[in-house]
């Protein structure tokens, strides 16, 4: 089927490169993770880079952010530099938070990244608390919510559902819904299944959902999310359908699903997908494509060679923004 | 000087806050229409109206983190929940988050958030209702805790809450709204990290903080009348904990009891006990003494309530047992 494709050339350009940067990222820092230069949890985005870009892709700068654990595929989408962030990961003084916050504690205010969360539904009050905050100070922006398939069953994301409907906020939930909430599938923890931006209807929030894996869908139900939400109609939901094709973190086995399922998933390959697209619409040339690989392997190679090469942070900054 | 309670000193402290900045805005269960549980906030529904009065649902982990959030674009929430007991539901949102998002991001977000909360035991509220956590939040780096006695220092510390950007909880004893105190006209602030003493004397150090400040007080009262002069500590705040100040007393008399309502097994008063020893072991004539909650969940029945929580007498015996006075 022939999609209609509303993008111009530039946006191709942009989109490809920002999922493959994202895809060579975490690549990268798997690579790293097992050299022994990352340490702690690595949660890796691989497989969901179609949700990240195409969401963010529309949102302004004076929106904002906010997101969970496995969050190096948003701050990337958002512009975060790559070299930042991967010193993050390594520890480093020069990462974004001086290596103090780690793969899952990204941050940059001044892009209105408002950060990875490493607990499990608890970003959610707090994007709802974003949203307030943006309505009290009237400015025109909305703030967007990413959240996996693990917090539907917390009580935060009720008790956000709730807020943010009951008081009409700018906030798009976006629920990047990869089946999985560490090695539980969703139908063996959400008991009304795995559609589930169905409980979004229960608190009067219009709800849809969409396939994860295709940018381009991602970006109209965002589009029309986005829309409505800054016009002060209140929150809207959006559920990416998507997978992860690593393991939880890097510490898992990934023995609780079987390869063919992932296979299965990796036929609807984002990247390819969007590429395959693009080539047929005539949106882009094969030369370009590889100029565009060309520059993401370098600029990772850039972030990578940085962040090996930036020092620790120093013991005297221990204490340093324990308090404001 | 004025003469005022704390619940009015209290919600002086916040009236001027929501008069003097507009970013300043409430949140809480009741704090609107109901005039607030403990009727701090009554009257400022019609004054303020209810985009900065906002009642919430029961709903404190999602309130108290949309409090954070907001305080994240440059709002200055206060919060109030409605007992420490139910901030247990919202622990997630201030320890996971409130008091870590400055440093994690290295500074480049900050939560000024005032959480207001009560505290404490004695109305019969059984073992649900009656607990005392300020001390647990007090051991978590990037909060600050104050735990107010007198309406002069309720006023003295919201007003360095309300400049602090730092996430705050400040702990209203449900049993002290009705304390009267003068309270002078002029503008003070009551800093955070500064204990005060609250009544000079020789013979053994008695260190308190919100209703059991009062209870030092009585205590020291129950020893003059034996020819004893005690000296009395309010801290103030918790965390940071003016540990000089109490060394200083430690010095002069040489003995010290750490009062406090919460379970004795755990509790603040063995860091403060701690700290004496770390740093005034050398004028010590005998080991610190500790008087606190006893270790059973609150019981309904008024006798058996009295006698789980600090009183004078207790304080005066531990006294005695203790240092032989």
């Amino acid at each position: 089927m022939k999609v209609a494709i509303n993008i111009d050339k530039a946006q191709v350009a942009d989109f490809y490169r920002k999922m493959l940067l994202i895809r060579r990222f975490e690549e990268a820092s798997g690579r790293l993770y097992m050299q022994g230069l990352i340490r702690g949890f690595l949660h890796l985005y691989i497989g969901e880079e179609a949700v990240a870009v195409g969401a963010i892709s529309l949102l302004q700068p004076q929106d904002y952010i906010i997101t969970h654990y496995r969050d190096h595929g948003h701050a990337l989408a958002r512009g975060m530099d790559p070299k930042a962030c991967m010193a993050e990961l390594c520890g480093r003084a020069t990462g974004s938070s001086g290596g103090k916050g780690g793969s899952m504690h990204l941050f940059d205010a001044d892009k209105h990244f408002m950060g990875g969360h490493a607990i499990v539904g608890g970003q959610m009050p707090i994007g709802v608390g974003i949203g307030l905050g943006i309505k009290m100070k009237r400015q025109n922006g909305v703030v967007m919510v990413f959240f996996g398939d693990g917090a539907v069953n917390e009580g935060e994301f009720h008790e956000s559902l709730n807020l943010a409907s009951l008081w009409k906020l700018p906030v798009v939930f976006m629920l990047e819904n990869n089946l999985y909430g560490m090695g539980s599938h969703v139908d063996m923890t959400h008991a009304a299944g795995r559609d589930i931006y169905n409980s979004a209807e229960y608190y009067k929030i219009p709800a849809t959902q969409v396939d994860g894996m295709d940018l381009i869908a991602v970006r109209e139900a965002t589009s029309y999310a986005i829309d409505r939400v800054r016009a002060g109609a209140g929150p809207v939901f959006l559920e990416a359908m998507t997978y992860r094709y690593r393991g939880h973190s890097m510490a898992d086995p990934v023995n609780y699903r079987e390869m063919d399922e992932v296979e299965e998933w990796r036929i609807n390959d984002p990247i390819d997908r969007f590429k395959a697209l693009a080539l047929g619409e005539g949106l882009i040339t094969t030369g370009e494509l590889e100029e565009i690989d060309r520059q993401v392997a370098s600029e990772i190679d850039e972030a990578v060679k940085f962040a090996r090469e930036s020092p620790f942070p120093e013991l005297e900054e221990l204490y340093d923004n324990v308090y404001a | 000087m004025s003469e005022m309670i704390m619940r009015e000193a209290i919600a002086r402290g916040l009236r001027e806050a929501l008069d003097g900045d507009e970013d300043v805005f409430m949140m809480g269960e009741d704090i609107g229409a109901y005039d607030g549980a403990y009727a701090v906030t009554r009257g400022f529904l019609e004054r303020y109206g209810p985009e900065r009065i906002r009642d919430t649902p029961i709903s404190e982990s999602g309130f108290v983190g949309a409090a954070i959030g907001a305080s994240l674009v440059g709002m200055r929430p206060v919060v109030e929940i409605m007992t420490i007991n139910f901030s247990l539901l919202a622990m997630d949102q201030i320890i996971n988050h409130a008091a870590k998002l400055h440093y994690m991001s290295n500074g480049q977000i900050k939560v000024p958030m005032l959480v207001r909360t009560v505290t404490g035991g004695g109305a019969q509220l059984a073992a649900t209702h009656s607990q005392s956590f300020e001390g647990w939040y007090a051991s978590v780096p990037g909060l600050k805790v104050a735990v107010p006695s007198t309406p002069y220092d309720a006023l003295g510390l919201i007003r360095s809450s309300l400049k602090d950007d730092n996430p705050i909880i400040y702990a209203e004893h449900a049993l002290i709204y009705g304390v009267r105190g003068e309270v002078p006209d002029d503008y003070y602030e009551v800093p955070f990290g500064k204990a005060k003493v609250a009544r000079e004397g020789s013979d053994v150090t008695i260190i308190g903080y919100s209703r059991m400040a009062h209870v030092a007080m009585e205590a020291a009262d129950k020893l003059a009348e034996r020819g004893r002069q005690a000296e009395v500590i309010d801290l103030r705040t918790l965390r940071p904990l003016d540990i000089e100040t109490i060394a200083e007393s430690v010095r002069k008399t040489n003995r010290a009891v750490v009062v406090e309502e919460a379970w004795q097994t755990g509790g603040f008063a063995g860091e403060v006990a701690s700290a004496i020893h770390e740093e005034a072991f050398d004028y010590l004539d005998g080991p610190v003494a500790r008087v606190g909650g006893l270790d059973v969940p609150a019981p309904y029945s008024g006798q058996l309530e009295a006698a789980t929580i600090p009183d004078a007498d207790r304080v005066v015996s531990e006294i005695s047992r203790t240092f032989g006075i």
